[in-house]
């Protein structure tokens, strides 16, 4: 199975949207509550991600009998250093971004716990791409 | 030791005793405690904004924060969710962590736009007028747990 979703940068009212309908995807597809969870918070953070730093991205969902594989592509300003961005409490949000209640160093690290997979490629000044693996019995 | 100097120890003993018991026996009510949201809103003088038809449902846990991404590092279900962050990530934080009550402190108010995406998940949304420290001081000395 296949999915697309398009994000707007800086459109928070929609930040959430696309992890959302994947959860109602995960749901009718009797995924187990737990991976769903790891899913959707994973993909939550990476999409708020793109709205708070980027200009616009796709994710590109793909979904077999043995994993999820989410794909995120956006185009934006990029990470200088992805390691520094990695870190917990190491964050570039804007005062916007945290009024939004993100923005404090963690988005990254939740990545990183929630997902069995996880490969960050990114080049300043043109965007960043983001692939996270769930496998559905782990 | 004469027989009535024996008997007073041994009431004595049996009031310790029996008062040691009472006390474990309240605390361990304590620890057990669940409360109905109901107990809640009303403990709390606060207003339920959507989803009054759970007001009978039970929680035993609440975690207190601000920081969205701080919710989404919890693992444990049936939560209450106590916060100062009003706005449609609240609750779209609140879907993908499987956390369905949520109390608003320090006086902040829901919009349209959050009640209508929390009735879309079955969600109960509270209003309270006390701070952070008030609220959670209450909950807790009511038993409610905390996650950690």
């Amino acid at each position: 199975m296949h999915f697309e979703f398009q994000i707007e940068g800086g459109n928070f009212s929609k930040a959430g949207a696309a992890s959302s309908q994947l959860k109602k995807i995960l749901k009718q597809l009797n995924v187990d509550v737990r991976v769903i969870k790891r899913v959707v918070v994973a993909l939550y953070e990476a999409e708020v991600n793109i709205v708070a730093h980027a200009w616009e991205g796709i994710i590109y969902i793909d979904i077999d009998t043995e994993k999820i594989e989410m794909k995120l592509v956006d185009k934006g300003p990029g990470i200088a250093d992805i390691e520094l961005a990695m870190q917990q409490g190491y964050s570039t949000a804007s005062q916007e971004v945290r009024e939004m209640g993100f923005g404090a160093g963690m988005g990254l690290p939740n990545i990183k716990n929630n997902s069995d997979l996880l490969k960050i490629t990114s080049e300043v000044g043109t965007g960043t791409t983001v692939a996270m693996t769930v496998y559905l019995n782990s | 030791m004469p027989d009535q100097q024996l008997s007073e120890t041994l009431v004595s003993y049996e009031h310790c005793t029996d008062s040691v018991i009472k006390q474990l026996t309240r605390e361990s009510a304590l620890n057990n405690k669940r409360m109905k949201l109901r107990e809640v809103v009303e403990l709390l003088n606060a207003k339920v904004v959507s989803g009054e038809d759970q007001l009978d449902a039970e929680i035993e846990f609440a975690f207190a924060s601000d920081l969205m991404s701080d919710v989404l590092t919890l693992e444990t279900d049936n939560l209450l969710l106590l916060t100062g962050l009003a706005n449609l990530q609240t609750i779209r934080t609140a879907e993908m962590s499987d956390i369905n009550k949520i109390i608003f402190v320090r006086r902040k108010k829901a919009t349209d736009e959050m009640i209508k995406l929390a009735a879309d998940n079955d969600m109960i949304l509270i209003e309270c007028d006390y701070s952070m420290f008030k609220t959670s001081g209450m909950l807790f000395g009511s038993g409610l747990k905390p996650v950690y």
